[in-house]
């Protein structure tokens, strides 16, 4: 399989930027340094400088180039469609080519490329104590083992004993005459929510689908990618398109954002796609027309609030109403919007750890909006999300949750009104 | 290079982590939206007055150029290091720093970006009008330098109109204050007005003072259809001669809307050669009114459609078909000259009509688009700079705009300013004699042109040392 296009063949895309200025306005980052190496733009005339050789790859380049979450706000917005989150992507892999990976970048390889060393390491669930979590050096791969959660301080949810794998059966036969879907779970779904993992295939068996949920899935290669590891994102992803190639699928489901966001970018990345189509789960859903059914449940008679978080990777693929649509719908809850609610939380691949103080800075700038909208719990259609956000709302003292919606769902048809 | 003296000055003043010498650093602070570089020779993070006095007292002394930057957004270059020297941002100086809603009054520093002060003002029901199509990036440092303007300037005015007292670092390094937190003030020279506008070529606004409205309480949207162009352009002279003010008065002709429905799906009558977005604001029980006056004076110019938003979604969706011309101006071809002319109410229609003239005698696609209410069209000329002698013809074209619109009783530039980009063009609208009274101001204020040299005076008149540094790195100098 290819490694995608390189920095060169990117070089069309990089002359339609007209140094507008309009990305500043919706780059997490730049909000914060307020500084022109941060922002899209400033990092479109480095990547002409890179190709034209007027500026090495020098360390100076990579501390800039390494300010990017890859959360694609800026190409979303762009007036002329550069996809800058692409092209740093692109130049990561042109740097860690030249001078090799860095320290987390070899992190990243060690741990996603071996999915028995990630099992493993989960079940060890003593090095987890966040206690003994923080006597782990920094530059230790075990610290990357949820590529992002590997962060010094971090509050990281109890982990669980038993991997996804082991709560979900392979097939699950639906049936005969609803869809066939396939599940990809993603690492943190896998091993770090797997009952969140859980929800997300069993419940299209309970509307009916068939599920299959191949063993052979493994990490989507967001954290490689962003580490610049070409060649991994490239056997990642011929992996992944190998795991649900066996199978007539009516289309692979997904309830992480990132993993989602990835995957759909497997064919500029490496030039194949998955068999099916991917589709995140509340698309589906709502498809299904879970939002009428959960609509017509009794109400509640003491419901809480709830706040919707739009991750990144499902906002800039237009996935903002369908979250929205069910978790309206809940029986147990009131939906509140939240000011800022479209604001990244920061976390970003393995963002957060290379710049963490920058990285909770970011997800600070949500603070004001959830506190103002008085929910008590922040639901959110990524792992990744939800783990920053409790971290953030931890470290600010608020008594509020955060939870995937899917578990609200779960919860609204499974429990008794209370 | 700067000297190991002076770059150690620099550091002490704003601390070595604000000041950057690296050429990545350089680089990322040599563009703006004008497709030209200059690489400057340091980039400075200032976070006070106080240090940014010393900066330009030390850069006055050594003869060095200082350029202020903000968002980097301007389309003339105001903020491109076209003699290097030191560029210093503003960025850090964000902070706004009171809103006194007895005296309808806000505070800022330069770095703080429009869009932001107008949602914060908003919260407490007031209202900072001028709302420049960049509000949600640019500083409003960067539009007080500029003078920016915007849609709803036809009705409440532009920056210079709101802006009430400057603080600012001179080209010498002194610090003034100019005006005040008084609507009236006649005390000596109105060095506000003189420094909005001035393109940050004779001092550095470190602090403002900003005058605020009480936030109209509703707004009504509309998107008026027209036939012809010259009916749309009769529209807006109609209405405005029957003495109502939109808030907004905005025009899209033919090519415009060609190239939107290129892009989008809009669904308008295919024989429509010109739209007209109005917006009307004011008192709640006032807007079905003046909205229905609005559609009722524009009628007889052939209207073909008429839609009035009833929601704030669908007010949403007629602003999107405004917002989605420029993105899509591209499909027409790769380069585009962004020009802002403004014209005398009554003379858009013949504005309209030269330019129209104009694209058909030379062959180039000329997208026409803006604020007609005040007279200020945005002039796309669309070519493809690849195609033997197409620049000797954009030069023709351009400069056949701006005669014609200084002969109309207009002016060559509206709201961008005249930067590096209308330099050549200042002395078809302003007479020597103006031109050296404008000369003998900046001589005045900065004796050594230190601050932002080579902006608005052509350079035979400014005398500056040839730009030697001006070298456009890749693509060709447009605007």
């Amino acid at each position: 399989m290819t490694e995608g296009k390189t920095l060169a063949e990117f070089q069309d895309e990089i002359d339609q930027c007209a140094r507008c200025g309009s990305c500043q306005a919706h780059c997490p980052v730049y909000l914060e340094t307020g500084r022109e190496g941060s922002v899209a733009r400033g990092k479109i005339v480095l990547a002409a400088a890179v190709l034209s050789g007027e500026v090495e790859l020098d360390q100076r380049l990579r501390e800039e180039i390494d300010l990017c979450l890859l959360c694609g706000s800026c190409a979303a917005q762009c007036p002329n469609k550069v996809p800058t989150n692409t092209i740093v992507a692109a130049l990561r892999q042109r740097i860690a080519a030249t001078h090799g990976l860095s320290a987390l970048g070899k992190g990243v390889a060690a741990l996603t490329g071996s999915k028995p060393l990630l099992g493993t390491l989960v079940k060890s669930a003593d090095l987890l104590a966040p206690l003994l979590f923080k006597k782990i050096p920094a530059t230790s791969g075990l610290r990357l083992r949820f590529g992002p959660a590997a962060l010094k301080n971090r509050s990281l949810p109890p982990l669980p004993e038993h991997n996804l794998f082991a709560q979900v059966p392979e097939f699950l036969q639906g049936d005969p005459a609803q869809p066939v879907v396939g599940v990809f779970a993603g690492c943190a779904l896998t091993y770090l929510y797997p009952h969140v993992g859980e929800i997300l295939a069993r419940l299209p068996h309970r509307l009916g689908c068939s599920v299959y949920v191949p063993r052979s899935q493994g990490c989507c290669g967001m954290p490689a990618r962003s580490s610049g590891n070409g060649p991994l994102v490239a056997s990642l992803a011929e992996a992944n398109i190998n795991a649900f190639a066996g199978r007539e699928l009516d289309c692979i489901l997904t309830a992480c954002a990132s993993c989602r966001g990835m995957m759909a970018d497997y064919s500029a990345a490496t030039g194949h796609t998955p068999a099916a189509h991917l589709v995140d789960l509340h698309v589906f859903l709502r498809r299904q027309g879970l939002g009428e059914q959960l609509a017509a449940l009794p109400k509640w008679p003491h419901r809480f609030r709830v706040t919707y978080h739009d991750p990144c990777h499902l906002r800039t693929a237009g996935i903002t109403r369908e979250p929205r649509a069910l978790l309206a719908a809940l029986p147990q809850a009131d939906l509140v919007e939240m000011e800022d609610a479209s604001l990244c939380c920061g976390l970003g691949g393995t963002f957060a750890a290379v710049h963490p103080d920058l990285s909770r800075a970011i997800g600070d700038r949500k603070l004001a909006g959830l506190q103002a909208s008085g929910a008590t719990i922040i639901a959110s259609g990524c792992p990744g999300c939800i783990l920053q956000l409790q971290d953030i709302i931890d470290r600010a003292g608020l008594a509020v949750k955060a939870v995937h919606t899917l578990e609200l769902i779960h919860q609204a048809l499974t429990e008794a009104p209370s | 290079m700067l000297a190991e003296h002076i770059l150690k000055r620099l550091a002490d003043i704003v601390g070595p982590e604000h000041l950057a010498t690296g050429t990545v650093h350089r680089i990322t602070h040599s563009f703006d939206a004008t497709q030209r570089q200059c690489l400057p020779d340091a980039v400075v993070h200032p976070g006070s007055t106080e240090e940014i006095s010393q900066i330009v007292r030390l850069a006055n002394e050594e003869r060095i150029p200082v350029l202020p930057r903000g968002a980097g957004s301007g389309f003339t270059g105001g903020s491109l290091p076209v003699c290097g020297g030191i560029v210093l941002v503003l960025t850090r100086m964000n902070r706004i720093l009171e809103i006194d809603t007895d005296n309808l009054i806000a505070i800022v520093e330069p770095g703080v970006v429009t869009g932001r002060l107008q949602k914060e003002v908003e919260r407490l029901g007031l209202f900072y009008p001028p709302d420049p199509a960049s509000k949600d990036f640019s500083t409003l440092g960067g539009n007080i330098a500029e003078c920016a303007g915007g849609p709803r300037c036809v009705k409440y005015g532009v920056t210079r109109d709101y802006v009430l007292g400057l603080t600012v670092v001179t080209p010498t390094g002194n610090v003034i204050r100019t005006g005040g937190r008084t609507m009236k003030n006649v005390v000596g020279y109105d060095l506000t007005r003189l420094l909005v506008g001035s393109e940050g070529t004779l001092g550095i606004v470190t602090r403002v003072i900003l005058r605020l409205l009480p936030k109209p309480e509703a707004r009504k949207t509309m998107l008026v259809a027209f036939a012809s162009i010259d009916g749309a352009a009769q529209a807006v002279s109609a209405i405005i001669r029957s003495k109502i003010i939109p808030t907004t008065l905005e025009f899209m002709d033919r090519a415009a809307i060609d190239c939107v429905r290129r892009a989008t799906s809009l669904d308008l009558p295919l024989e429509c050669q010109a739209v007209l977005i109005i917006e009307v604001d004011g008192d709640r029980a006032q807007m079905t009114d003046q909205a229905r006056k609005v559609l009722d004076i524009s009628r007889p110019f052939g209207v073909l459609e008429t839609r009035t938003a009833e929601t704030a979604e669908e007010s949403e969706a007629i602003w999107k078909v405004r917002r989605s011309v420029s993105p899509s101006l591209r499909a027409l071809n790769p380069h585009k000259f962004n020009e802002d002319i403004v014209v005398p109410r009554s003379q858009v229609p013949a504005m309209i009509r030269a330019l129209e003239t104009i694209s058909t005698r030379y062959r180039v696609p000329i997208v026409n688009f803006g604020h007609a209410g005040d007279g200020n069209i945005h002039v796309n000329v669309m070519v493809d700079l690849r195609q033997p002698g197409m620049e000797v013809t954009v030069r023709q074209v351009l400069d056949e705009v701006f005669r014609t619109a200084v002969g109309l009783g207009g002016s060559v530039s509206g709201e961008h300013g005249i930067g590096t980009a209308k330099a050549p063009y200042i002395t078809m609208e302003l007479d020597a004699p103006t031109l050296a009274a404008m000369w003998a101001v900046k001589q005045a204020l900065d004796p050594n042109n230190i601050m932002n040299p080579g902006k608005i005076f052509p350079e035979n008149l400014a005398n500056d040392p040839p730009p030697a540094s001006l070298q456009p790195l890749t693509v060709p100098d447009h605007d």
